[in-house]
């Protein structure tokens, strides 16, 4: 056990003591994600936002008596310096003009004795022509073809779906969004992260000793290769959590500012409780075990960091994947075996986390599961360490 | 001390080494049949051309590597009848080792004391004997990659002798030092003997040989072909011309 500590603290020591692996694997991460995530929102915002007095630059063409005073409280300007259709378009194309609104002749004679159950021609046509590259174009489009909209309603109006402004048709909690938000995103988010976290320790630590030579000296001590391997799993497990943990922090304190302006301003992550944390954090922790043992197998398999981190990179693509099945099953499932299966299962009890629906036997099973799979493969990279042919082949 | 009996070993080549080699075996004989006796109290020598099998055969004695055939008995036991207590009392360098260049001198002597289970007092005590002979002591909290390369050798002999081993297993020890480091480490050496330790090193200067070695263990293409005294070895001619004339009588490849 002595020398399992000294493994670990000698770990630690190197971690917590140089100030550019601590900076680049704990802070840079968490901050760049904050920043990231915000300047993101806020272009995104800024992106879909106009000004409250822009005044829509449009071409009428036809535009009929009974929908002038509508398109006057739009603030819709009209411009009349030219009459040809096609130079509209190029005007539009260009964004010097942000609409055209090209109504049948005669449009409100025509509609009042239009019947669309007797009606053997087309209906009177209007077409809105617009440029969605331009958001104020886009912005002044949706308006238009809501007044219109509402404007047909109101010429057959037999029944109003969800007419009644003053009631809220959508259902939905502020706990149900964040859990729908959530759900789809954090599991891949997380998982991740903590592979970058283990990715960013893990080479150094094994294939960097190897490479050095060190790990020889270390071995012609009496330590055993199975205090070496548990040590070294169990350190940079701890130092991955703390990556992962800047990680989430940065995250949960970043997406509101991420999904800013877009209706879902109903998203908190204040919705789940300490414990709903804790599990998540649990869960976590048996996912990092799992990882950074397979990252350490790797490591100890390559011959160099470099190599290492090549051999890895496949396995983050693995999972990453295994992180989006999280977008694609919108609920956790609830057969008990899926949660034997390394790192599904940890993306299965973090949705059943974010969606407010826990099981305590599938998470239980989810946490020993890991915890067993990183035991099985410390005592195969303990195996390892006592391969010459891995350690000492050129 | 130590006694070496007909050890064996050898490599699978990968498909890239059989290329590398020139060659379209697939096994590698790195050492044939090797025996030999170390004992207290002197330094023994292993010499030999590159790629004869002295590091492989170094390595099986610090039990890195376990020998095909034959064995390593020490104090008249198998090693691997308890490898624990052997580890303890071997202290093994290789060339190839670099050490970590984040820690200090001072904190890798405390790793290492700590794996072989040495005492607080202990390590002090040991630490403060072995800085001072090297000239460490003032660059023990200074970090490896800011110590001069010679100073990083010392640190690399220092922390391969951490337990006061009754074994030591040097390969190459003076490849790549300076002249000050490399007699400060022969000089070592040849206290060390004075203490009565069994001192084993592979290497193919003659001149260190000469300088500092009692006996000698002559391998040519993995095999050890003569073990005996300097004095018998050499025949009143220099080592070098007493190595080639028994090289070229083994079959030695003089083309390289």
């Amino acid at each position: 056990m002595d020398r399992i500590i000294a493994v670990m603290k000698k770990e630690f020591f190197r971690f917590f003591h140089d100030k550019r692996m601590l900076f680049s694997s704990v802070l840079l991460p968490g901050v760049m994600i904050y920043v990231m995530y915000s300047i993101i929102g806020q272009a995104g915002a800024s992106q879909r936002n106009v000004e409250d007095d822009y005044q829509t630059v449009a071409y009428g063409i036809n535009v009929p008596a009974s929908l002038q005073p509508a398109f006057e409280s739009m603030n819709i300007q009209f411009e009349t310096d030219i009459t040809d259709i096609v130079e509209m378009k190029q005007k539009v194309e260009d964004k010097e003009v942000d609409l055209i609104l090209a109504f049948s002749q005669d449009f409100d004679a025509q509609v009042a004795v239009y019947d669309s159950m007797t009606a053997t021609q087309p209906a009177p046509q209007v077409e809105v022509f617009y440029n969605s590259s331009r958001t104020e174009s886009s912005k002044a489009y949706a308006a238009v073809t809501s007044v219109l909209s509402q404007y047909e309603s109101s010429m057959i109006n037999k029944f109003d779906v969800n007419g009644n402004t003053d009631n809220k048709y959508d259902l939905a909690s502020d706990k149900d969004s964040t859990a729908q938000l959530f759900s789809m995103l954090f599991p891949m988010l997380l998982l991740t992260f903590v592979f970058s976290g283990c990715m960013a320790l893990a080479p150094e630590a094994i294939a960097g000793e190897k490479e050095r030579g060190t790990i020889t000296t270390i071995l012609v001590t009496p330590i055993r290769q199975t205090e070496l391997a548990i040590g070294k799993i169990v350190s940079l497990s701890v130092m991955s959590i703390l990556s992962a943990i800047s990680s989430f922090i940065a995250t949960v304190l970043s997406l509101p500012k991420l999904i800013q302006g877009d209706g879902v301003d109903n998203i908190s992550a204040n919705v789940y409780s300490v414990t709903d944390y804790l599990v998540i954090f649990f869960v976590l922790i048996s996912s990092v075990i799992v990882i950074i043992s397979v990252i350490s197998i790797i490591s100890a398999y390559a011959k160099s960091v470099k190599e290492a981190g090549t051999l890895v990179t496949p396995l983050m693509i693995i999972v990453m994947l295994i992180g989006l099945t999280a977008m694609f099953d919108g609920a956790a499932k609830s057969e008990i075996y899926w949660y034997f299966i390394p790192l599904f299962n940890s993306v299965q009890s973090m949705l059943q986390v974010f969606s407010f629906d826990i099981h305590i036997v599938p998470v239980i099973v989810t946490i020993v599961s890991n915890i067993v799979y990183g035991g099985i493969f410390a005592v195969v990279l303990a195996k390892m360490f006592q391969s010459e042919r891995i350690m000492y082949s050129k | 001390m130590l006694e070496v009996r007909n050890l064996k070993k050898t490599f699978k080549l990968s498909k890239k080494q059989q290329k590398i080699s020139k060659t379209k075996d697939k096994i590698k004989v790195a050492v044939a049949d090797v025996s030999f006796q170390a004992e207290r109290g002197e330094i023994l020598g292993i010499l030999g051309a590159n790629g004869a099998g002295k590091t492989t055969t170094l390595r099986m004695l610090a039990s890195i590597l376990k020998p095909e055939a034959g064995q390593v008995l020490f104090e008249g036991k198998d090693i691997y009848q308890d490898l624990s207590a052997y580890r303890k009392r071997i202290g093994f360098l290789t060339s190839e080792l670099k050490l970590e260049e984040f820690f200090t001198p001072n904190y890798l002597f405390d790793f290492f004391a700590k794996l072989y289970d040495m005492s607080q007092e202990e390590t002090q005590e040991r630490k403060q004997k072995l800085f001072e002979k090297f000239g460490i002591d003032q660059f023990a909290e200074v970090k490896v990659a800011d110590l001069s390369t010679g100073m990083k050798q010392k640190v690399s002999l220092v922390i391969s002798i951490v337990n006061d081993p009754d074994v030591i297993i040097f390969d190459e020890p003076t490849n790549g030092l300076d002249i000050i480091t490399e007699k400060i480490v022969v000089d070592f050496l040849l206290e060390l003997r004075e203490q009565g330790k069994c001192i084993i090193i592979s290497t193919h200067i003659f001149s260190l040989i000469e300088k500092i070695c009692d006996r000698v263990v002559m391998i040519i293409d993995g095999k050890a072909v003569k073990e005996d005294s300097l004095e018998n070895i050499m025949a009143g001619q220099s080592l070098e011309d007493s190595f080639f004339t028994i090289y070229q009588e083994m079959g030695g490849n003089m083309n390289g």
